[in-house]
């Protein structure tokens, strides 16, 4: 179990007690801010779009959720007749499941004392680390497949045929923006990410990867797990006006809930994530009164940041087309996250190497997007014959 | 061969080895049991992932987490989408043989990978031991050794397998790209996707 303290003198029933006072706290903790999420994001849009919105359960409408969630278990529970019962009734768990596992691996805090034993502010410090997130992301994919293609029905089968591709080509620019942070870090371990990242530039500029690692990684990962959540503007997977509602058309119920929940859990343990690799995790000034709480008030406060982030793009931004989206991940994040990578390592050794890779890596991409550019004139050309069908403009 | 089991697993490695164990097996049964392609291809990813619980229950944290990545999250991925896409997500007709002499064949090769089996038990290699050179007191250490013998010992290996996949992805690429088709057709790019993500 990695490098937690708290395992250093062996495997007590305290220990077990710890572990397990962890991984309850961690999952009411998930629970709750899920609650809160989604009535903050409720909230927040109807103020972006001029109008009220929840208002009646609770004050501001803050117990919404819950009322919502209520109606929701007591709803019929319908299976369709052409579905795959079995699988039908596995894939919302498999969405939901790698959904609260993510947060596990998420330092919320410093170290802490309880009970004579020292132990790190996360459920689990596994050394795969950061893997154990790109391992979830990999089987929630199945979550979303599975459900469209049990549900036996059409548009269910086409939102997860476009969920699928579109998850499984981001994980690639996801997997390379990683590793960069994993490269200047030399440790997997999210722990030793968020250690890495602390001290100043000049006493005032935070050592954050953000920084170390220039922008372009984070601005990557952060479009790369847009995608992965199918979060606006990437929600081709539900895009309700054209595929009802995508892979979930044929739940209800409690079933629907589960799928609902995983959504929101993986918007706030995705920004959790960004705010660790990117964001110096749970660090931060101790400005007065116990030094334990402050990396905890200073990670929810990042955290909040990007969640805001979250529901101020879907406000603002109209849904991606199905070309746009592929041309963006396979032509621009991918090669763009490779040749940003290959710097990054060149700076390791040395700074003059460094900017010969900058050098490199731009006139490469010019000659790569002219290349390109070519490419579609001369398909346009050839395919200008039959030009009645002629959309083939992938730009 | 029991003495070495008792000599070396605590109680948690054992419970961890039995429940991870039998979930290969019916993982592996469900494979060729189920009727269902769909069914066959999900019990193969429970197979696919209790293995990576047995690798993290012999330390081999790394290749835990490759195995379900690569295995798992994309390999299968493509073979649902195919199963999909092509719509033999029908019950197969197991009376007639698709190959001829099939079945003797496959008893064959069940029978000599049986007696490997039983070959390996016995030798040096299955001992039933955790990875020694891996110590797990440092975090990542796992991985700096892997890294180290892959990019110095192994490299030519490890490059030439990186050359033999990029002529996979190419030859596919140039396989589907048929310049005689006509424009808007959806399949083209799909397939150059599948090929292109099979890479990771």
């Amino acid at each position: 179990m990695g490098s937690d303290p708290l395992f250093s003198n062996g495997i007590t029933l305290a220990v077990i007690l710890i572990v397990l006072v962890k991984v309850v706290v961690a999952f009411a903790v998930l629970l709750v801010s899920v609650l809160l999420m989604i009535w903050f994001e409720r909230k927040l849009i109807s103020d972006m779009q001029n109008r009220i919105g929840p208002n009646r359960a609770g004050p501001y409408g803050i117990l919404q959720t819950l009322a919502d969630g209520t109606k929701l278990f007591f709803k019929e529970d319908l299976i369709p007749d052409s579905a795959d019962r079995a699988v039908f009734k596995l894939a919302p768990f498999l969405s939901v499941v790698p959904a609260f596992l993510v947060f596990a691996i998420v330092p919320v805090g410093g170290m802490v004392h309880i009970f004579g034993h020292t132990t790190e502010l996360q459920v689990a410090d596994p050394p795969m680390g950061i893997l154990f997130m790109l391992v979830m992301s990999s089987i929630s994919v199945y979550g979303v497949t599975l459900a469209g293609w049990g549900s036996g029905s059409k548009y269910p089968l086409l939102g997860s045929v476009r969920a699928t591709a579109q998850m499984i080509s981001y994980e690639a620019a996801m997997g390379l923006s990683i590793a960069s942070v994993v490269l200047i870090t030399g440790s997997l371990s999210t722990r030793d990410i968020v250690t890495s990242q602390l001290g100043t530039y000049l006493g005032i500029i935070p050592k954050w990867n953000l920084i170390r690692l220039g922008i372009v990684p984070f601005l990557i990962f952060l479009v790369a797990i847009t995608a992965e959540m199918n979060r606006p503007p990437f929600d081709l997977a539900e895009a309700e006006s054209e595929l009802v509602g995508g892979f979930h058309t044929e739940y209800s119920s409690l079933r629907f809930a589960l799928f609902y929940l995983a959504e929101f859990m993986n918007t706030v343990t995705m920004s959790a994530i960004i705010v660790t690799l990117f964001f110096g995790g749970a660090s931060g000034p101790v400005l007065f009164g116990p030094g334990w709480i402050w990396p905890i008030l200073w990670f929810l406060v990042k955290t909040g940041v990007f969640l805001f982030f979250y529901v101020w793009v879907r406000a603002a931004l109209p849904r991606l087309r199905y070309d746009q989206l592929m041309s963006l991940g396979w032509k621009v994040l991918i090669p763009a996250s490779l040749a940003w990578f290959l710097i990054i390592a060149a700076m390791q050794i040395n700074s003059y190497l460094g900017f010969g890779m900058f050098v490199l890596a731009m006139v490469l991409a010019g000659l790569l997007s002219r290349a390109s550019e070519v490419g579609d004139l001369s398909d346009k050309f050839r395919l200008g014959r039959s030009r009645s069908v002629g959309t083939k403009g992938v730009e | 061969m029991t003495d070495l089991l008792a000599a070396q697993t605590s109680l948690p490695d054992l419970v961890t080895f039995l429940i991870a164990g039998c979930a290969v097996v019916l993982g592996a049964l469900g494979v060729i049991l189920m009727r269902n392609p769909v069914h066959s291809a999900l019990s193969m990813i429970m197979t696919l992932f209790a293995v990576a619980v047995l690798f993290i229950e012999q330390d081999a944290q790394f290749l835990a987490a490759v195995q379900v990545i690569v295995y798992a999250g994309a390999i299968v991925v493509l073979f649902l989408f195919v199963i999909m896409l092509l719509g033999v997500d029908k019950r197969e007709n197991l009376a007639k043989d698709q190959l001829r002499g099939q079945r003797p064949l496959a008893f064959l090769a069940v029978l000599v990978i049986f007696v490997e089996v039983l070959a390996l038990s016995n030798g040096k290699w299955a001992s039933g031991a955790k990875a020694t050179v891996l110590s797990t007191s440092s975090p990542g250490s796992n991985v700096v050794q892997l890294a180290k013998s892959i990019f110095t010992t192994y490299l030519l290996p490890f490059e030439a397998t990186s050359v033999l996949l990029i002529i996979a992805v190419v030859g596919a690429v140039v396989l589907v790209r048929r310049s005689d088709l006509k424009p808007g057709h959806a399949v083209e790019e799909t397939e150059d996707l599948e090929t292109e993500s099979e890479m990771k």
